[in-house]
């Protein structure tokens, strides 16, 4: 009879167990982050015009053989501010090419925007209509894919790489795709 | 004067009718479908709004993206699939059922389950208890003796001899 007593105590600290690996979940995961389908997967193949040479373009099999990053950024991004001075600093490092992707923007947009904040990319690439940007699930911009030499996914961060995320989460992943 | 009331309702709830529908859809018959597929579909920058719904940038593509596949000839399902392809289950609004998913879609029936077998367990426990008898015999003349010796006292007290 007594044991019987404690059943509803016991189902209602259930519950709050519940409440508390939610909260936890809640404070500790971004809510906005939804895990990309395409991470170990080939990396969408594209070919597009080049930002500051109209002329030319660049596709996905250009970039085979290295580990590099894709970088989804707009002049009309407000998170790419901040962003921009750390991938403008992590391109003096010259670690790997890093290609951005102009994101449903204007050319001189663009361009003025790289102009004023510095160009951190070896090259970039125009996806006006952001057909490109639905291939590879863009949702939110800035978004980086890491990219290896055999043209798949090995990671992407959604939102602004800081220097933080660039030191613990993106060098060592790209420090041992490179070493093979 | 209801009759002007009336016609002006009309005349407004067309023009409410032919500004929405006929801003971007020249063939209303294809928009229903594309509207159709769109609802099932999140909006992930807004993600508490269907892509039928949401204003967002990125909704507006994602539209064009459904419409150009249905003029292509592909079906609902070509079409969802595409964009769990893209964008993982979470574009879907009906979540799909599968291992990670099992309790989010098994867990309202395990519950009501047993609250229902709790609830016939405590009837039967109940209609146990009604039909067993309160008293047995033993007790019953047990319960007359102890009433009967009360019942002396309180003659006692009552004519103190």
């Amino acid at each position: 009879m007594k044991a019987k007593a404690l059943v509803p105590l016991a189902l209602f600290v259930a519950l709050l167990g519940f409440f508390a690996v939610a909260l936890w979940h809640a404070q500790t995961r971004d809510a906005h982050e939804i895990p990309s389908p395409l991470i170990d997967k080939p990396a969408p193949t594209f070919k597009l015009t080049q930002l500051h040479t109209p002329d030319k373009t660049l596709s996905l099999a250009d970039m085979k053989g290295q580990v590099w990053l894709l970088n989804v950024w707009a002049s009309w991004c407000v998170a790419c501010r901040e962003e921009h001075p750390v991938l403008v600093d992590f391109a003096t490092k010259k670690v790997l090419p890093i290609i951005g992707l102009n994101y449903k923007d204007k050319r001189d947009d663009g361009l003025a925007w790289l102009a004023a904040g510095g160009d951190p990319y070896t090259t970039s690439v125009v996806d006006t209509d952001g057909r490109v940007g639905i291939d590879y699930g863009v949702y939110g911009v800035p978004e980086t894919f890491l990219i290896d030499g055999n043209g798949r996914i090995r990671f992407k961060q959604i939102g602004p790489i800081t220097p933080e995320v660039l030191d613990k989460v993106l060098l060592p992943k790209i420090k041992e795709l490179q070493r093979g | 004067m209801v009759k002007l009331l009336r016609v002006l309702a009309t005349a407004f709830g067309l023009m409410l009718l032919s500004s929405s529908a006929f801003a971007d859809a020249p063939d209303p018959v294809l928009e229903a479908r594309v509207n159709k597929i769109a609802v099932r579909l999140r909006c992930l920058v807004c993600q508490n709004q269907s892509i039928a719904e949401s204003q967002a940038d990125l909704a507006n593509d994602l539209r064009r993206q459904v419409r150009e596949m249905l003029v292509a000839g592909k079906s609902e399902k070509d079409i969802l699939d595409f964009m769990v392809e893209r964008y993982g289950d979470f574009v879907l609004y009906d979540p799909p059922f599968q291992m990670t998913t099992l309790l989010l879609w098994g867990g309202p029936a395990a519950l009501m389950l047993i609250a229902l077998s709790g609830f016939a367990w405590t009837v039967r426990a109940r209609r146990r208890q009604a039909s067993a008898p309160m008293l047995s015999d033993a007790d019953k003349a047990h319960a007359r003796a102890l009433l009967d010796d009360a019942g002396d006292n309180r003659n006692n007290n009552e004519n103190p001899a």
